[in-house]
């Protein structure tokens, strides 16, 4: 990484060193520490494998994006314009053709949850030759995990499979939005509780 | 990569707090290719039992700081939220995003924390707009609301859990706990599927 922000999740929500959430945050020390070192292995990890820095970005800038927190999604937008300029445009055009709501998904209609399945839009890269069939089926299951987890499949993974995935990398591309679903929420959350103000603060 | 094939006819399909196994669709390490940089990864030893987490061993760096994160988020007891709320948190986070597996885990810690079965199984049974007493009311509406994407969470949210007791350590485990789910969901639900109970 090209600049020194030593937490991402501090960075991102606004909390400064000294300030009410940093004495909230230091807290819990370990959860502090390793939700970075979350964002260092997938970003900057020891052993890549076969996800390339660019491919992660792209997924990141991808995920963030579709989340909608600004501050998060311009953070990796920079880097990967900064890592991967060729790939800045098709992913911001994947970002327009691929936000919704969610979550969302069907359960399976002869089952007891049928009742509580929610119809929504399943993605596909609007412009897959600008991105490689590799990066393209990439950004599909994240959209899947993104906003309809609960429609994941073993097909799913075939497909990424299909376009050259090994199991390995799939664990670490599956890690990566997890991973960023949680670290948006955790961004979103403490930057709205240090703004809400407290009775007697 | 070859991907696992399963029946899908065996999966379990509605919320319990049954003792539910795991699946994987992608094939884990054997016990036997483990190094120690993949037990140093599992950070608890028994692990190596568990096929969810030899399949996350494949990338031993970020399954190690994972788990260190879900650790202290849940069971770092020094002040902040009680146990039985953070696990409520991760329920309701998974019963929202319909994992059937996390949600079955978490709501059996909550129940057992908490000691309020019926609660629990109310959640489970009929979602999480079942009615609650009002702090635990704020505790799922606020993790409902951040499990949303974009996330949901509003200044409301944050007053109802003032107004429910909570204070800001407080808060913040149970915005961990939530997001925290958000990532765990993602993992469980994406790369294999639950199992019925043991006969």
């Amino acid at each position: 990484m090209s600049t020194s922000i030593t937490d991402v999740i501090d960075h991102l929500a606004g909390i400064d060193p000294g300030s009410h959430l940093d004495r909230v945050r230091s807290q819990r020390p370990e959860a502090r520490s390793n939700a970075q070192a979350s964002f260092e292995a997938l970003f900057a990890p020891r052993r890549p494998g076969g996800f390339s820095a660019a491919e992660r970005l792209a997924v990141a800038a991808f995920v963030t994006g579709l989340h909608q927190d600004a501050a998060t999604a311009a953070f990796y937008a920079a880097r990967l314009a900064e890592q991967a300029p060729e790939l800045a445009a098709p992913i911001a055009n994947e970002i327009e053709a691929g936000r919704t709501t969610g979550p969302y998904g069907a359960y399976p209609a002869a089952g007891p949850l049928a009742a509580e399945s929610v119809a929504g839009p399943v993605y596909r890269a609007a412009g897959p030759d600008a991105l490689g069939a590799r990066l393209a089926a990439a950004l599909e299951h994240a959209h899947l995990l993104v906003f309809r987890p609960r429609e994941s499949s073993p097909e799913a993974l075939q497909a990424l499979a299909d376009a050259d995935w090994s199991a390995t990398d799939v664990v670490t591309l599956s890690q990566l939005v997890a991973f960023l679903s949680f670290q948006v929420r955790a961004v979103v959350g403490l930057r709205l509780l240090a703004a809400a103000p407290r009775k007697g603060a | 990569m070859s991907v696992l094939d399963r029946s899908a006819a065996e999966r379990p399909f509605a919320f319990t707090t049954d003792q539910l196994g795991w699946e994987p669709w992608l094939a884990p390490l054997i016990e036997e290719e483990l190094t120690d940089l993949h037990r140093e990864a599992l950070v608890d030893k028994a692990r190596a039992k568990s096929p969810y987490f030899r399949l996350l061993a494949r990338d031993p760096e970020i399954l190690q700081a994972r788990t260190k994160t879900d650790n202290d988020i849940f069971y770092n007891a020094d002040g902040g939220l009680p146990r039985a709320e953070r696990e409520l948190a991760a329920a309701a986070t998974s019963r929202h995003n319909g994992c059937v597996f996390c949600a079955s885990v978490h709501a059996r810690f909550a129940s057992h924390y908490s000691k309020r079965h019926d609660d629990v199984q109310r959640l489970l049974d009929e979602g999480v707009l079942a009615p609650q007493d009002e702090r635990w009311r704020a505790i799922i509406d606020a993790a409902v609301a951040l499990t949303a994407t974009p996330a949901a969470l509003t200044t409301e949210h944050i007053d109802a859990l003032r107004a429910a007791g909570l204070d800001d350590l407080a808060i913040s485990d149970l915005l961990h706990a939530a997001a925290f789910f958000n990532w765990a969901n993602r993992l469980m639900l994406s790369l294999g599927e639950p199992t019925p109970p043991a006969a």
